[in-house]
């Protein structure tokens, strides 16, 4: 056996992983995947086809290890027909190259199904957009190429005149240096500083006075004054700190732009629907594209299944989940003729639909017709950064042109040297630097505890947040796994069997949460048990007969409802505080009634479970924050989330998507900083609208609407940890500013007396960069230490560090 | 002094011929993706003689 495995040259796979965690055994269903095979699909699927071959990008969101790697990489060894296979681990996708004559694009997916790397093919990945590889990396990468490549090399030109040495290889080594130091410098300031003009270029014709105005000004000053000093021979020029300063700018900027590859920060609802739908036509079922159905269509949705488009419910009982979409956290029942929303997804049997409106204009997707998702992210122009260089560049415009003007009445010989000496000295290289490296390393400390940020300056727009806006179902609660509360007379144990054994012959989620609920012992086996869709069961032991189910329908069957019957939880958690609620809502209806032999004996009610530790969260947060409940969830938990936010808060139920926009909305006109953490497809455009919006994920990497945070459920507790540091992180970008605003009062006072000299320029440029460099880097590590002893101290288990 | 003048433009030629190189790698995709390289080297080439069909080394597919 082992010698079969190791000349097939794959046994490898198992002895680089005991437990490679490949899922086998999810059989696809026969033609699941035909229709890529269709040339509209394959067209945008495709990067590359000729007659013979094909290439094609796929996500492989099971990707996760070394062995992962290997074996996706050696297809070509399971098939002849497959060619060369090339995984990117950060991306999660792997590009296959095969052969399109011999191998159908649907029969190599169906193969990769079949190992456990099922690809995610959703509606969004035929967006053209999507499928393009980043290029700016590339030229960031070259920028900083240059941009060391000059400054090394003129500064081994430059170091034998920080020794004093130049004078020894005699009179012609200054303007030698000094030229090819312009030389040198020249493709450094053009290309590798070509975004800091364009910036400030942008920033004034906005009118707004970015950090890059002063640095595109001290640039030009270093430069102009080299090329003067050089030309008349009275120098070397200071192109050695003019290229110093690009390459730790671009190294603070490589710094900062850290990237999550594997994570989408901008999907839309395009990204949670499927690529196909099985459609039902007179000659048979077939899967097509989701891009080709047209409205009337007959589709056929099995359980766990989107409904992609509006549609009429033909056959079946549907019971679809909302709680992504609106918010509901019940699944809701519909019947024949009635109307489905799409982005609902179907739980128990296969139910067949009408589609009535084509799938970009149904009623959830109407949402991004909002005027919010057609303008960009807010460009950060009015950043905590921008706000300080805007004062920093007219102090240094004020200074200059005084020290100019005062030695014009002195000595006009230094007026020119004075006000390019201030330029020179005051460039804010130092406080260019202290933002980029501070946010970035917060960044990063955020990212290893599963906090990811779109991007650095995300920190500081977290410092400034003052509303907190909160969506309940799947954001405070945890969809599914939800707790049944009895309400009513004391059950048996004896009873209590029967009713798990009973609830045992359902899949419906309501009868599964009542089993989770109840302890099982040993089970009498039933005598017979009978579902009746949409209504409830009716189960018989010996002469027993048990009934389980809707108000509506045990009272149809004789039972009256006794609404004195005195709560008596037995479910453990918040039962004892919630019961009195739930007996109220009980009696509305959306509860699960037990009838035993004709008696009423009380009721389960099923409530959503908080997630663990969200109660002292809300505490934490209450102190420091206004909190906003949002929730697209009917009223019935009202109270319990009143008390929970605590009584001043505002808790709003039955939002649409469409309210909790204006709702995010009216807080920012009131002057508001707000911050939206959802997880559904409701909150997109409170997301999007919001100062700051964090997206609540189960598994980092599944599909998340357009967000600026994403951040594990898990991790969900630690929000109010994350907003410390953050305010903490603003705080040391302050303490680098004024760090790098001391030497610059230094180097601007010996500016402008006129005193500047080519030697303490040289030394104090570098020394003030590589002091705020450390000082910024050094404090958000020490805040970031600080934070995570606080959460200890607070919390037992200490914040784990995540690789 | 000359041979100063000489060092200097041979150690010129020299740091130019880097630069050409890394923008070489940085074109050629090479920073593209440095998570996965890292990974592959871990495994072993198995042993099996590699599949007939062309690979990226006879035919250049963008």
């Amino acid at each position: 056996m082992f010698a079969l495995l190791h000349e097939s040259g794959l046994g490898q796979f198992y002895v680089l992983a005991p437990a490679p965690g490949v899922r086998v055994g999810q059989t696809t269903a026969q033609g699941q995947w035909t229709f890529l095979d269709e040339a509209t699909v394959q067209e945008k699927l495709l990067d590359y086809a000729d007659e013979q071959r094909a290439k094609v990008t796929l996500h492989l969101p099971a990707i996760h290890c070394v062995a992962c790697v290997w074996l996706l990489e050696n297809l070509f060894r399971l098939r002849a027909d497959i060619g060369e296979s090339r995984v990117n681990f950060a991306r999660r996708e792997v590009s296959i190259t095969f052969n399109r004559v011999q191998l159908k694009l649907s029969d190599l997916v169906a193969l990769l199904a079949s190992l456990g790397y099922e690809p995610e093919l959703t509606y969004g990945e035929l967006e053209p957009s999507r499928r393009k590889a980043p290029r700016g990396r590339q030229r960031q990468w070259l920028q900083l190429g240059v941009a060391g490549f000059g400054f090394g090399n003129i500064m081994l030109l430059a170091l034998p005149g920080y020794l004093g040495l130049d004078s020894l290889s005699g009179p012609w080594f200054k303007p030698l240096a000094g030229g090819l130091g312009l030389v040198l410098a020249l493709p450094v300031l053009v290309y590798s500083a070509a975004d800091y003009w364009r910036a400030a270029w942008f920033g004034l014709q906005q009118r707004v006075l970015t950090l890059d105005v002063p640095i595109a000004l001290g640039l030009m000053a270093i430069y102009g004054q080299s090329v003067f000093e050089v030309a008349t021979g009275r120098g070397e020029g200071y192109c050695d700190s003019l290229t110093g300063l690009i390459f730790f700018l671009l190294c603070g900027r490589v710094f900062q732009q850290k990237t999550f590859d594997r994570l989408a920060f901008d999907r839309d609802y395009k990204g949670f629907f499927p690529l196909a739908v099985l459609r039902r036509s007179s000659s048979g079922e077939e899967t097509v594209a989701i891009s080709q159905l047209t409205v009337g269509d007959r589709l056929v949705i099995r359980h766990g299944e989107l409904v992609p488009a509006d549609a009429r419910l033909l056959k079946g009982e549907a019971r679809v989940d909302y709680s992504f979409v609106t918010g509901e956290s019940e699944p809701v029942s519909r019947h024949a003729g009635e109307l489905l929303f799409a982005g609902g997804r179907q739980t128990g049997g296969a139910i067949e639909v009408a589609t009535v409106k084509p799938v970009s204009e149904s009623y959830l997707t109407s949402l991004w017709n909002n005027e919010i998702f057609r303008k960009p992210r807010h460009e950060d122009l009015d950043s905590q950064t921008n706000h300080y260089s805007r004062r920093f560049t007219v102090a240094v415009m004020g200074v200059a042109t005084a020290a100019a003007a005062f030695w014009m009445s002195v000595d006009a010989s230094v007026a020119l040297k004075a006000f390019t000496s201030v330029l020179i000295v005051a460039c804010p290289c130092a406080l260019a630097l202290a933002a980029p490296l501070t946010l970035g390393t917060a960044q990063r400390w955020l990212a290893r505890r599963h906090v990811f940020l779109r991007n650095a300056q995300v920190v500081e727009r977290l410092a400034a947040v003052d509303t907190v806006v909160l969506d309940k179902t799947g954001t405070l609660t945890s969809p599914g796994a939800g707790q049944a509360t009895w309400s009513g007379m004391a059950l048996t144990e004896m009873e209590q069997d029967w009713l798990h054994s009973m609830a045992q012959h359902s899949a419906h989620p309501l009868a599964l949460q009542i089993k989770a609920t109840l302890r099982k012992a040993s089970a009498e086996p039933l005598w017979s048990c009978v579902e009746k869709p949409g209504c409830g069961m009716e189960g018989r032991i010996g002469s027993r007969e048990i009934l389980l189910g809707s108000a509506a329908w045990v009272e149809s069957r004789g039972a009256r409802l006794d609404s004195e019957t005195q709560p008596s939880p037995i479910a453990d958690g918040e039962a004892a505080a919630a019961a009195g609620a739930a007996h109220t809502a009980a009696v509305r209806g959306s509860a699960v009634h037990v009838v035993i032999d004709g008696c009423h004996r009380g009721c389960f009610t099923l409530e959503s479970p908080l997630r663990p530790e969200v109660d002292a969260l809300l505490v934490r947060l209450r102190r420091d924050y206004e909190l906003v409940l949002l929730s697209g969830d009917h009223a019935r938990d009202a109270q319990r989330f009143q008390a929970l936010l605590g009584g001043q808060s505002r808790v709003e139920f039955n939002q649409s998507p469409f309210d909790k926009l204006e709702v995010i909305r009216e807080l920012q006109a009131a002057g508001r900083r707000v911050m939206m953490v959802g997880d559904g497809l409701n909150d997109a455009g409170a997301l999007q609208q919001a100062d700051v919006g964090v997206a609540v994920v189960e598994k980092v990497g599944t599909f998340s609407p357009a967000s600026d945070v994403i951040l594990d459920a898990a991790q969900l507790p630690r929000l109010s940890e994350v907003l410390d540091f953050s305010r903490r992180a603003a705080r040391v970008v302050r303490a680098g500013f004024a760090v790098s605003g001391l030497y610059n009062l230094v180097g601007i006072a010996i500016a402008a007396a006129g005193l500047l000299s080519p030697l303490v320029c040289a030394v104090l440029m570098p020394l003030s960069s590589v002091t705020v460099v450390l000082f910024v880097i050094g404090a958000t590590r020490w805040v970031a230490q600080r934070t995570c002893n606080e959460g200890g101290r607070r919390q037992a288990p200490a914040m784990e560090v995540m690789p | 002094m000359s041979v100063l003048v000489l060092l200097i433009f041979a150690s010129l030629a020299m740091a130019a011929t880097f630069l050409a190189a890394f923008i070489w790698a940085v074109r050629s995709g090479q920073y593209e993706d440095t998570q996965t390289p890292s990974l592959r080297v871990l495994v072993e080439e198995p042993t099996a003689p590699r599949s007939q069909f062309p690979s990226n080394k006879d035919t250049v597919i963008p």
